[in-house]
């Protein structure tokens, strides 16, 4: 562990609980809350594969019998003991000395998830992972390796938080996805933390031919600070990215989330759509960098903000780069309060002031950006509404 | 009895005086008619009669069904009994059409069935209803949308701010027939510049407004004749401005 590993790791702590392993069903009660909070449920029907670690401990992980063959969900650390090619895929697009967080996740590194999408599979029902941490002041590193094969499809849901008791904790979950030949992977990750907790998520996607990946994050419970700045390399010809993501700051948090978006194939396209909602005396940035090395590419990026109160502040950076003649790049970004006029417009149709402004603040949240399932879309829509609701 | 009257009224906008001294009343069943060249403080008097707060009223009152509004929030007044379509509503980016509707009204059932009876009849595509409100809508849309959401509120006092500016032939036809229709026996304040929609509509009578002030009052037929032929070059003209009384139409 270098000194500067050392520094990040800080005071946090790298004994962890240990968990046996566990049906969710079996769970208890507030752990199983916590993860239905963030999308993953006990009811394995309706996944087609779960993974679920607490703290350094995989606790469950599980194919559903009908998606046998089709698809693959393994911690990383027996993966790569049974695959020797995965090496090929690990550190690949993250580089462990990129900052101090991939450096400590390369030297202490707490398992993760592996998950394969096998060429040609269409998989209808949505995979799951939850990274939960259980104990106080825990340090916990994840590192996870996503593979869809040729022409294979799936939709991925990952949901990371903390036990109810937890205040505090360092979580560094480093992702790499590789979306081959005309596959596509939707993937939905939805944090809740506590108002101590540090996080760091560190992922980048490698897209190739026809692929697409689609990666939603929602955000919506107050966090120390969280930082993320995941690249996607949309190196095939006619490979597409959107990034997407809904975040609700609170309290003190310090949210500073972007997507960088390389354009190297013939016809790749990129997309970052950001809506944001800043209150209490939470600082967002919204960042966006669309990177046009190709000569026939175009990507664009779209932030909108919405100040809830005059503590709370909201930075859009938006960057663009054109390497090449022909690389189209645009971006439009909007940061504000709720216009006065609108809430005017709606008490004009009766609404009192406060139902006027919950009814814009939902319907900014707009949950139609992730492209989602609808039974999904409504979840994350009705974890929204009951964040706002209480916000207002 | 009077619906609404507004007494001696004078309003201020970013620290400029926009309304002077106004005064009218409205008897129930009646309805009249807001004439003024553009900018002259029709949009303002009526936001003022809604009780926008950046229309801040210097002196004078306005009465309401009897009780005084004057310092009364927009949602009450709203509750009230008091309906307006807008000439230029903002677009609110993530509010449907179909939301605000629902919220309006409380039994569900019927306001469905009253709101899909109105959109029938304003020949509107149900589809508007699950678009953000205003947003894109083209000029026409926007007067559909604000006379639908007018109409589906059924309100005492209807407050129509320029619904056929900018409508073309065929849906001022529409438009002034289901306004004829639905505002029959109603209270209704109505700003119209040309007066398209008094083919449809029977007003009892009009007040001028002149640079923030009500420069006469009278016949709605007459007065829209008089500034059909002459503009409003007449009404400058005219003695009541001096102090005098107007000798045409009072
Ligand atoms: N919120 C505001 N801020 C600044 N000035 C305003 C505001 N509202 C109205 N005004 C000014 O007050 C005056 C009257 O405007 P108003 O919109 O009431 O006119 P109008 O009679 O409705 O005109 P039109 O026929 O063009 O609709 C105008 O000079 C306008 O610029
Ligand atoms: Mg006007």
């Amino acid at each position: 562990m270098s000194p500067k590993t050392g520094s990040v790791l800080g005071r946090y702590s790298r004994k962890a609980q240990e968990w046996p392993s566990c049906p969710l069903s079996l769970l208890p009660e507030d752990v199983l809350k916590r993860s239905m909070e963030v999308g993953v449920i006990s009811d394995e029907g309706e996944r087609a594969a779960t993974y679920l670690q607490i703290d350094h401990s995989v606790v469950f992980q599980a194919v559903q019998d009908a998606f046998k063959g089709k698809i693959e969900i393994l911690n990383t650390r027996e993966a790569l003991k049974r695959y020797g090619w995965l090496r090929e895929y690990w550190w690949r697009l993250v580089k462990t000395d990129a900052d101090e967080y991939t450096k400590l996740a390369d030297s202490l590194w707490d398992q993760g998830y592996f998950i394969r999408v096998f060429e040609g599979e269409k998989v209808t029902l949505p995979l799951q992972s939850c990274l939960l941490m259980s104990t106080e002041n825990l340090n916990q590193n994840v590192h996870n390796i996503i593979i869809a094969e040729p022409r294979s499809e799936a939709h991925i849901i990952t949901g990371c938080t903390v036990h109810p008791n937890v205040h505090s904790g360092l979580h560094v979950g480093v992702s790499e996805f590789y979306v081959k030949e005309g596959a596509k992977v939707t993937f939905t990750m939805i944090h809740s933390w506590a108002q101590e907790v540090e996080v760091r998520p560190r992922s980048a996607a490698l897209i190739e031919d026809g692929a697409t990946f689609i990666s939603n994050y929602v955000c919506l419970k107050p966090v120390k600070n969280l930082q993320m700045y995941p690249t996607a390399y949309c190196r095939g010809a006619s490979s597409r990215v959107s990034f997407n993501s809904i975040l609700y700051g609170a309290g003190d948090s310090k949210i500073d989330v972007g997507a960088k978006v390389v354009l190297q194939g013939e016809g790749s396209r990129g997309e970052v759509v950001s809506r944001a909602i800043a209150t209490d005396n939470a600082q967002i940035y919204v960042r966006g960098f669309l990177l046009g090395e190709h000569g026939e590419s175009r990507a664009h990026l779209e932030c909108r903000g919405l100040l809830l109160s005059d503590g709370a502040m909201i930075y859009a950076i938006p960057e663009l780069l054109a390497k090449v003649r022909g690389a189209e790049l645009s971006h439009e970004a909007a940061v504000g309060k709720i216009a006065e006029d609108q809430i005017l417009y709606l008490m004009a149709r009766g609404f009192s002031r406060e139902e006027a402004e919950s009814l814009i603040v939902r319907g900014f949240m707009d949950v139609s950006i992730l492209g989602l399932p609808d039974k999904l879309s409504s979840d994350i829509k009705r974890m929204i509404d009951a964040t706002t609701a209480r916000a207002l | 009895m009077d619906i609404l009257t507004v007494e001696d009224l004078s309003v201020e906008v970013s620290g400029r005086t926009i309304l002077r001294d106004i005064n009218f009343s409205i008897p129930e069943g009646e309805v009249h008619v807001l004439f003024g060249p553009n900018g002259s403080g029709k949009s303002s008097l009526i936001k003022t009669i809604l009780g926008f707060p950046g229309y801040k009223v210097l002196s004078g009152s306005i009465f309401f069904k009897g009780k005084e509004i004057t310092d009364m929030p927009t949602d009450e007044r709203v509750k009230l009994g008091m309906g307006v379509a807008f000439q230029n509503p903002p677009a609110v980016r993530g509010v449907k059409l179909g939301e605000i509707l629902k919220g309006m009204m409380r039994n569900r059932e019927e306001v469905e069935k009253r709101i899909g009876n109105i959109l029938k009849e304003l020949n509107f595509p149900t589809d508007f209803l699950t678009r953000d409100v205003n947003l894109g809508f083209s000029g026409g849309e926007t007067k559909k949308s604000e006379i639908l959401q007018v109409l589906a509120q059924d309100a005492d006092l209807t407050i129509l701010d320029e619904p056929d500016s900018g409508v073309d032939v065929e849906n001022l036809q529409v438009i002034g027939a289901v306004l004829s229709r639905r505002l029959k026996g109603k209270s209704v304040l109505l700003v119209t510049h040309l007066g398209y929609i008094l083919r449809y509509i029977d007003a009892d009578m009009a007040h001028v407004l002149m640079d923030g002030t009500i420069a006469c009052s009278g016949s709605a037929l007459k007065i829209l004749g008089q500034i059909l032929k002459e503009g409003y070059s007449w009404c400058e003209k005219c003695p009541r401005v001096k102090g005098l009384r107007c000798e045409v139409f009072l």
